[in-house]
This record gives structure tokens, C-alpha cells and sequence, in this order.
């Protein structure tokens, strides 16, 4: 089957690439962009670990694929911040322990960045609700939760200041 | 898990889309959300030579409230569904229902048309559609025409829909009075053991209209008429809700599966069908 050419806007870069329209998007990034942040874990769009944020939704990018992405703004964990330069949510996850294996941290951080977005001050229940779609094999979910809502506390008072 | 190879198209109007489908004949599926197909692809339970996606088509998408009467575009998500203020207005079943439905992630891309036209005895709509009494646009090489979802489903993955055809919106009168879809299911994701969507209105202390529908307990949507006829003019008490569920339990045909044995889901049913006609009845 002849590849097609694809654009799309990854982590606020445009890039171009050559995939068979059948590729799962989490290959793409992965094997052709070489982004390796979002994960493969389940591959069946149960366990989230490959969440990235897809024109402002979070989705399951092993549930989409590549021609279906054409044209797409994406943004995955490595488009929040850098080892020098943390994003507060990865802060916070550092802060409280919010990954033991870490597998499915990436999407966990990406999922919880488009929540906070939508949802600046969530409850922890919204927080337990609008994280479903994410699972921790470890089942660590209690520093999970303890850190996205701290990341929220911390982004609000930084507005706060800034006002 | 890589599908098979197909072509991919991308159409931006109903017209071409339609005339693609027709062109390309029946190794040609149309793709909305993608969160039913592509995971039968992957398995490669489902083989096609030709996807046609349908995200560019702008007509697809959006929700009009007008004159009390509902259209949705068949594109429009179930994240669109849950935030739309203007729905919950009109008919809050659709959200209550909308936010049982898979995850976070699947709502922002799953759509209403998919869940509808996929005829999958375990998607939530089905049922609430028939509860709501709607009405499915399909438009084809012929034109366009009008399915009421109690006429819809014919048995797991078959439906009035024809090959040729596209579902384009659905439409229903707003419902009045109390409303409830409860959902039993075995965690965040899974399709129901038992779903149950209820519609009642009241009169002084009477019950004066009912519609009640129920999920994955048969291999199509099950609209009970004799479960709305034993609540209509009773005062909804216990008799009655009993008289009801066992109408309902009456019309289902529940199949053994990892979800349980037929004895357990017919117990789930009538758990969960007791519950919804409460709820709704609190809020009439």
C-alpha cells in the first residue's frame, strides 16, 4: 500500500513524514518522529499510557490512525517541559510521588494537563473521574490524584501573583 | 495489532462522501470517531479496502435546539454532548447518559452517529434513543430518509442503515418531566451488565406518560411499550414499578457472557430498571 505524506504540528514544530495510512498515530510518533514520551502499553485503548493532546483533546493515539492525524496540532509530554525547565505538573509529580514504574506517567501528565485546562479548580473526585481513562498498573492513583491537584493549587496561585 | 492496508479518504461534503461509498462499493466503511472500528481493524475483525473519514464534513457536526425539537449532527461527540448547555437544557438524559459512556479519552472522539449506527447491542444511545422515541436521518445515492430507532435495530450489527447509506443526524422532541439512565457496569470503560433509560411524566400524583428502553440485554435495544403501559395512570408505587419490571424483564434476552450468567443480568436488570424508574420519578 503506497504511504502517503503527512503533515501535522508536534509539540508546536511542523513536521512532515511518509506513513501508510493504516500506521496507529503512537507509531508515527514513536518510530518515525521518534518521540518517545507517549507509550505503548495496552494497544487496545484501554490503559492511556499513550494519551497525547490532539487539537485540544486527549486522546488514545493508539485508537487513531495516521491519516486520520493529518493536518493535527498534537502535543505530548515532551511539548510541557524539559529536565532543565519542568512543566508544574511534572513538578508536582516529582513533589508527591506520583509515579512508581513511571510507564504511565507521560500520559498521565498530558491527560492532566488538558483537565486542569478545562477545569482549573477540580475537586478530587473530578479529578479521579476526568483521570479514568488512565491506568496505573502500580495502582499508585492516591499521589496520582494528590499531585494534579496540587499542580492546580500551584497554577492558580502563580495566576493569582500575576494578577 | 496493525490492520490491514486500505486507502484512505477524507470528503468534505455528505454529497461526495455519499457518492465515494457508492463508487467504492462494499469493501468501503466510513470511519467517524473511529473508537468502535479501529479496534475491530486491529483485530483484524474488520477488513476494508477503502475508509472514509468523515471529520471535515461540517454538516456533521452540532446541536440545534429549536421549538422544543433536538437535532444532532452525527458527528458531534460524546464530550460535545456532555458539555453542551443548551442540551442540558432540553433534554438532561443525554448528559446523565453521554457521562456513563467509556472514558474521558473515548468521549472527546467517540460520536453520537457511531453509537447509534453501529448497531453494537452494547453502546449506550441505541436504547436511549428508542427511549426518547427519535428519529435517524439517512442519506444514500437516493436521497435522504427518515428511521424511527424503535425500527432501526435488527439484530447485533444490523440495521436499517444500507451499505450505501450514511447517518447524518438524529433528531427528538424534548422530553418533559423526570428522566434517569442507570448503568451497571464492572468498571470506567466496560459496555453495561444492564442499562435502563427512563422518561415519566406526572400528573398531580399520577404517573401520565412513560417510555422506558434498556442496554445490552438483548442483541438489540429493547423499547418495552408493556413496561411504560404498567406505569402510565398508576400512582407509581411499588406495585406498579413491580408490575413494570417484570413487563420489562418480559422482553429482554439476555446471552451469557463474561458479564455473568442470563440469571444474573436478568437480576441486574431488574435492579437497575427499579432504580431508574425511582430516580426519574423523584425528578418529575
Amino acid at each position: 500500500m503506497a504511504k502517503t505524506h503527512l503533515k501535522m504540528t508536534v509539540n508546536g514544530q511542523e513536521v512532515e513524514t511518509l506513513a501508510e495510512p493504516r500506521e496507529l498515530l503512537i507509531h508515527v510518533l514513536r518510530e518515525r518522529l521518534g518521540i518517545k514520551g507517549p507509550h505503548i502499553g495496552c494497544e487496545t485503548s484501554h490503559c492511556g499510557a499513550c494519551t497525547v493532546d490532539m487539537d485540544g483533546k486527549s486522546v488514545k493515539s493508539c485508537t487513531v490512525f495516521a491519516a486520520q492525524a493529518e493536518g493535527a496540532d498534537i502535543t505530548t509530554v515532551e511539548g510541557l517541559g524539559d529536565p532543565d525547565n519542568l512543566h508544574v505538573l511534572q513538578e508536582m509529580f516529582r513533589e508527591h510521588h506520583g509515579l512508581q514504574c513511571g510507564f504511565c506517567t507521560p500520559g498521565m501528565i498530558i491527560r492532566a494537563h488538558r483537565l486542569l485546562l478545562e477545569n482549573p479548580n477540580p475537586s478530587e473526585e473530578d479529578v479521579r473521574f476526568g483521570m479514568a481513562g488512565n491506568l496505573c498498573r502500580c495502582t499508585g492513583y492516591q499521589n496520582i490524584v494528590k499531585a494534579i491537584l496540587a499542580a492546580a493549587a500551584e497554577m492558580n496561585a502563580a495566576k493569582e501573583a500575576a494578577q | 495489532m496493525i490492520p490491514g492496508a486500505f486507502e484512505y479518504h477524507r470528503p468534505e461534503s455528505v454529497d461526495a462522501a455519499v457518492k465515494l461509498l457508492a463508487e467504492l462499493g462494499e469493501d468501503s466503511r466510513v470511519i467517524a470517531g473511529g473508537h468502535s472500528l479501529i479496534p475491530m481493524m486491529k483485530l483484524r475483525m474488520a477488513d476494508m479496502s477503502h475508509l472514509i473519514d468523515l471529520q471535515k464534513i461540517g454538516d456533521l457536526k452540532g446541536i440545534r435546539v429549536d421549538g422544543g425539537t433536538v437535532t444532532i449532527g452525527a458527528m458531534t461527540t460524546q464530550h460535545e454532548l456532555i458539555e453542551n448547555a443548551a442540551l442540558q437544557d432540553a433534554a438532561p438524559i443525554m448528559r446523565e447518559a453521554a457521562l456513563q459512556i467509556a472514558d474521558p479519552q473515548v468521549r472527546y472522539v467517540g460520536t453520537i452517529g457511531g453509537n447509534v449506527a453501529n448497531g453494537d447491542p452494547g453502546n449506550d444511545m441505541p436504547g436511549l434513543m428508542q427511549c426518547l422515541d427519535a428519529t435517524f436521518t439517512l442519506v444514500g445515492p437516493d436521497g435522504e430518509r427518515q428511521v424511527a430507532a424503535r425500527d432501526f435495530y435488527e439484530a447485533a450489527y444490523f440495521t436499517a442503515r444500507t451499505d450505501e447509506e450514511i447517518l447524518t443526524a438524529i433528531s427528538f422532541t424534548a422530553p418533559k418531566g423526570g428522566y434517569a439512565y442507570e448503568k451497571q457496569k464492572r468498571k470506567i470503560g466496560d459496555y453495561a451488565t444492564a442499562a435502563a433509560a427512563v422518561l415519566l411524566s406526572k400528573d398531580g400524583d399520577r404517573c401520565s406518560a412513560a417510555s422506558i428502553a434498556m442496554t445490552n440485554l438483548s442483541d438489540t435495544p429493547v423499547y418495552s411499550a408493556d413496561a411504560g403501559a404498567a406505569l402510565t395512570g398508576s400512582p407509581l408505587d411499588d406495585q406498579a414499578i413491580k408490575t413494570a419490571v417484570a413487563a420489562a424483564l418480559n422482553d429482554i434476552e439476555p446471552a451469557e457472557d463474561n458479564r455473568g450468567p442470563v440469571a444474573f443480568k436478568i437480576h441486574v436488570a431488574g435492579v437497575i430498571l427499579r432504580r431508574a424508574i425511582e430516580r426519574a420519578w423523584s425528578r418529575a
